[in-house]
């Protein structure tokens, strides 16, 4: 106990090292910062643990991923608290640009979304012609739906297609919304073995390692498509965004390369690729 | 239970094989939480032993604040962080938002009370006699606020403690102001949320298994100096 006690002060000064350490290295990695308010999905589907390594090397920008719902990165963006946004809610982007507060909007990827349920289909919405029928189909049977209701991409869709079926979900008791992102969300409604709506690419990487129990009950229609384009911050309403770094980001994510790199992800551990590369067409030529 | 034990399988061998990001985020934690710690002892304790040992007008209702504060939400110290910290807000050209900085001063903010409220606490519950009598033997004032706060070291270092705990497991405040940027300040409990959002439930639990060896490790530590000479 004694020699314990006498390396006390080693152990005590280790400590205060390593306390004073990050100060240091916080400042130094400060003069090439890069903010890209993006969605849960890019994040929990492991796409950008690939490209951002690759963008930083070429360009030696340090970006700061910051992953919250496309709701979220877009009020980042309109408060010029981000730099550039890589994000998946088509209608929202369009007002946001048109507003003023961004600039230089790129078609980036596409994959689509699904209506998972759990497998045994309690109200038997598999094989629905469209969504809309099968969210109609939920509605009445009761059955437990789960929304992430935190503005994302997938909230803003699927709020869209309970329109579109002419429902009012809000306040319902089958209707229950997490606050989440899409992973925890997935995890949710697979505990509480309810419908929901995902996009592909986060149901497959994770159903591959947790094990779900969901299945996909609707699939294939074009209004499902889940569409990616990355927006740099407008400089002129924000002067201290990084814009020069926001656009060799947006060309980074357009080049041919990264495209190459986009088409291929996910391909080997999941059996399909998790997103489709579309830089350079028009979004109408997708099907909408 | 499967997933329980290949969490832990999992957490040994990152820890046997030295995995460099693991490590990276483990040390991370370790160094934010313990320089916020470090910082709000110096304002905890001594703006709390100033309280104690002084009256003044008011006194109840700052030490009701403190007190309240000890049970100071993180996300709510987040936010407000975050807010001060935008660019585009009050401290926006200090260009902290989103550093390792901005979550030790979140932490801080958290922490300090938890000290001052205890160092306020503690050195109450000292006999009152005890300081005029350390007077009556000759010492300085500087001397007779050491020998009261060695008195009430039990305390105080529950308190320390107890502050660094509420730090190092907190997640509100540091996902928040730090915003999980990979190798930069992505901490043991954002990267715990982020890998259970991911589904990587073994990763999930290895990260939370760190987490609590840290805890232990340095509660050891500050219970060894706590306990040290045992109490009269």
């Amino acid at each position: 106990m004694n020699r314990i006690f006498r390396m006390l002060p080693i152990f005590v000064a280790l400590f205060l090292f390593s306390a004073v350490a990050p100060v240091s290295t916080g400042w130094a990695a400060q003069q090439k910062n890069l903010i890209l308010a993006t969605t849960t999905s890019t994040q929990d589907s492991g796409l950008l643990d690939v490209l951002i390594p690759i963008f930083e090397k070429q360009t030696g920008y340090f970006v700061k991923t910051i992953s919250v719902g496309s709701g979220q990165a877009m009020k980042m963006g309109e408060k010029g608290e981000a730099d550039v946004l890589l994000v998946h809610s088509p209608d929202a982007e369009k007002k946001f640009v048109a507003d003023g507060f961004g600039v230089d909007r790129k078609l980036v990827m596409h994959n689509d979304f699904i209506v998972l349920g759990p497998a045994n289909d309690p109200a038997k919405i598999r094989g629905a012609k469209t969504a809309a029928d099968a969210l109609k189909t939920v509605a009445k049977a009761n059955a437990l739906w789960l929304s992430r209701g935190d503005n994302s991409g997938t909230h803003a869709k699927e709020k869209g297609l309970f329109k579109a079926a002419g429902i009012n979900p809000e306040g319902q008791k089958w209707f229950q919304q997490t606050g989440l992102g899409m992973g925890e969300t997935l995890n949710v409604a697979a505990e509480k073995k309810g419908y929901l709506l995902a996009d592909r690419g986060t149901y497959l990487a994770l159903n591959k390692k947790a094990h779900l129990g969901l299945e996909i009950m609707v699939q294939g229609e074009p209004k499902l498509l889940n569409i990616y384009h990355v927006i740099a911050v407008n400089p002129a309403k924000w002067p201290k965004v990084n814009n020069v770094g926001a656009k060799a980001f947006a060309d980074f994510m357009v080049s041919k390369k990264t495209q190459e790199i986009i088409s291929t992800f996910g391909k080997k551990e999941f059996g399909s690729p998790l997103f489709f590369p579309d830089a350079g067409r028009k979004p109408e030529s997708l099907g909408l | 239970m499967d997933v329980i034990l290949e969490g832990f399988t999992k957490a040994f061998q990152l820890l046997a094989s030295l995995d460099r990001e693991v490590l990276g985020i483990a040390l991370l934690s370790l160094k934010v939480s313990g320089l916020a710690t470090l910082f709000s002892l110096v304002i905890g304790l001594s703006v709390g032993t100033l309280v104690a040992l002084t009256s003044f007008p008011g006194k109840k209702i700052l030490v009701s604040v403190v007190n309240t504060g000890m049970g100071l939400p993180p996300v709510v110290v987040g936010l407000f962080v975050s807010i001060m910290l935008w660019r585009n807000g009050p401290l926006g050209y200090l260009e902290l938002l989103y550093t390792p900085t901005a979550i030790i001063i979140a932490q801080t903010v958290i922490a300090t009370p938890i000290v001052m409220g205890v160092t306020i606490g503690a050195m109450q519950n000292l006999p009152a006699t005890l300081r005029l009598q350390i007077l009556a033997l000759g010492a300085t004032r500087v001397q007779m606020v050491w020998m009261l706060i060695k008195e009430a070291r039990l305390p105080l270092m529950a308190g320390v403690m107890a502050g660094f705990g509420g730090v190092i497991s907190e997640v509100g405040a540091s996902i928040m102001v730090g915003g999980n940027v990979r190798g930069y300040t992505r901490v043991l409990t954002t990267a715990t949320v982020m890998e259970t959002g991911r589904g990587n439930f073994d990763m999930a639990i290895a990260l939370s298994v760190i987490l609590l060896l840290f805890c232990f490790a340095v509660n050891y530590i500050l219970t060894y100096i706590q306990q040290r000479e045992r109490p009269r």
